[in-house]
């Protein structure tokens, strides 16, 4: 089974509800870290990472010794990667999407194969935990191909908790599209319903079943509950602000650590969503 | 005479650690500015400025590939080309657009001509007037992946508009992370202002986004939200910013007020009785002397 935690807004607990469910899973449980590009599940799960690979994708490089600058690579690239002013074809690996099409029209063999880093993936142990996350190199654009490998890492017999970038775009539907369940960590804010709203819409079209946990629930109004009830989403659980709970999450305390009979309220909430999981 | 104008963008790394906010009252505070908002994924800024929009216009970019089913003979070779894992094989070809990144690949390699590459309409983008002045603002539709396009764009609306009005100053909230939009909004930058938190998700991603930064070597300085909540944090950020060379502007302490405000639908320096207001104010004075 496939737990994806997402929030839309940033910066509302999704790492402090993952990590907090990986925690209280029990053995046999995987935890990735999808934000590739702001990983924090390590801060808290503190895992003794053991494996290191760096993520490459394929780019093209010229051999000019071959080129006939015929145009045909530059024509086919969607991406402006391959400009040629006269007879000089020039390569931008930065723009390159990894789609292959200029080796493909080459006719003169001119294209070396070469890679452009995007990040790095490590994976160990955090206690039972099975942890892997990504971390995509400084200046990279397309953290996209990074977080499909930490995904791939993913095991089909194992419960497996996806940590989700914020927002809504690619990395998100990336991150949630294989899960068979979603929990959408908010705040009662406006901003924390707005992007409540983007995410939960995303969920409804691809007809992912999910539910949402309000935290710091004290802190503001009954606007996301009153959403939830007219959507027909259910509010799993509600965790007011405290003092403690901040304090822990500053110092990468775990919030089933400050505060540990969240524990069973988190292996339960396992439970009813394996149950809801299997009807 | 042409004015000079100044880009000042607002990040964080980490999400949630009240840029939005701050921005809002930047936006109270600042005399004589566009606004922009290029968080075109989750964007909130309108929620604190009801814009009244002006102008509403599509965003296109790129292309998706669309099978022509009574064309297409099932042969199987799109869906071997593809490197998006966004062609699978029934008796003809099916493309998920979601995965498809446009590359027309597959179009170009069609024995029968079975594949068309349409235009992509990704969003849409709007100027509207607010109460602080002008807005330039976006929604990226959801799953789509152009944000940093779509970023650019609205960025370049914003400074014809800035040229146009003869404004000096765009004010500019940025999207979280590290990644494609934050990249995109990073061009033309004068001065970043970081926002973070004194808890140890914050300083990690602070780090990244100074790197960032430093890596397009764009001047940032920093503003430590909720300080209070772990004053040993916030002084430990401190330290490390000064020591690689960016200035923490100002501290905010944690103020319940910030989202009695936010659900008002009001800037927190509107408000009189808000510390976090007061706080604000005092960067914003100091941010002025670095424009």
């Amino acid at each position: 089974m496939q737990i994806a935690v997402g929030s839309g807004k940033g910066g509302t607990g999704k790492t402090t509800i993952s990590t907090s469910l990986a925690l209280s899973a029990g053995t046999d449980v995987q935890y990735l870290d999808c934000d590739v590009e702001e990983p924090n599940g390590h801060i808290f799960l503190k895992p003794k990472l053991t494996h290191r690979e760096t993520v490459v994708v394929t780019v093209p490089r010229l051999d000019e010794s071959r080129c006939t600058a015929c145009g045909k690579c530059r024509d086919i690239c969607a991406f402006n990667a391959i400009a040629q002013f006269g007879k000089t074809v020039m390569i931008f690996p930065e723009m390159c999407h990894s789609c292959l099409g200029c080796f493909r029209v080459c006719e003169e063999d001119a294209l070396i194969e070469d890679t452009r880093e995007i990040g790095i993936l490590e994976s160990g142990m955090a206690g039972d935990i099975h942890f892997v996350h990504g971390r995509v190199r400084i200046g990279e654009a397309m953290g996209v191909p990074l977080l499909k490998a930490v995904k791939h890492k993913a095991e089909q017999d194992r419960l497996t908790i996806i940590d989700a970038p914020p927002g809504t775009s690619c990395p998100f539907v990336e991150s949630v599209n294989d899960a068979d369940y979603v929990i959408l960590v908010t705040e009662p804010t406006p901003f924390g319903l707005h992007d409540l709203k983007l995410a939960a819409t995303v969920l409804k079209n691809f007809k992912i079943p999910s539910g949402v946990i309000i935290n710091r629930s004290d802190l503001g109004d009954d606007r996301v509950q009153r959403y939830c009830d007219s959507e027909n989403i259910p509010v799993l659980l509600e965790i007011p602000f405290q003092r403690a709970i901040a304090e822990g999450y500053a110092r990468g305390i775990n919030l089933v650590d400050t505060v540990p009979e969240l524990r069973t309220v988190f292996s339960d909430l396992l439970t009813r969503i394996a149950f809801e999981v299997a009807q | 005479m042409e004015q000079t104008i100044k880009e000042v963008l607002i990040l964080s790394g980490k999400g949630g650690t009240g840029k939005t906010s701050i921005v809002g009252s930047f936006a109270h505070l600042a005399e004589n500015k566009i606004l922009v908002d290029c968080d075109v994924d989750a964007s909130d800024l309108h929620l604190l400025l009801a814009p009244k929009p002006t102008e509403t216009h599509d965003f296109k970019s790129g292309v998706k590939a669309r099978v022509e089913v009574d064309k297409c003979s099932g042969c199987g070779m799109c869906a071997e080309l593809c490197q998006f894992e966004s062609i699978t094989m029934g008796e003809t070809a099916v493309i998920s657009p979601l995965n498809c990144e446009g590359c027309g690949v597959c179009a170009h390699f069609c024995p029968e001509e079975a594949i068309v590459l349409e235009e992509n309409h990704c969003g849409s983008w709007y100027i509207a007037d607010t109460a602080y002045g002008p807005l330039v603002h976006a929604q990226l539709f959801a799953g789509e992946e152009n944000s940093g396009k779509l970023v650019s764009h609205i960025k370049n609306q914003a400074r014809q508009l800035a040229e146009t009005t003869n404004t000096g100053l765009i004010l500019i909230d940025g999207a979280p992370g590290v990644g494609c939009p934050v990249i995109a909004s990073l061009s033309n930058v004068d001065l970043a202002v970081v926002i973070t938190e004194p808890t140890l998700s914050g300083k990690h991603d602070l780090d990244r986004i100074l790197d960032l930064t430093e890596h397009f070597k764009i001047p940032a300085l920093v503003c430590i939200n909720k300080w209070d909540l772990h004053s040993e944090m916030s002084d430990s950020i401190e330290k490390s910013c000064n020591d690689r060379g960016a200035n923490v502007l100002g501290k905010i302490p944690f103020d319940r007020q910030v989202i009695t405000c936010q659900i008002q639908g009001v800037p927190v320096t509107a408000d009189d009785t808000s510390l976090a207001g007061y706080s604000i104010k005092a960067i914003w004075k100091k941010l002025k002397e670095h424009l």
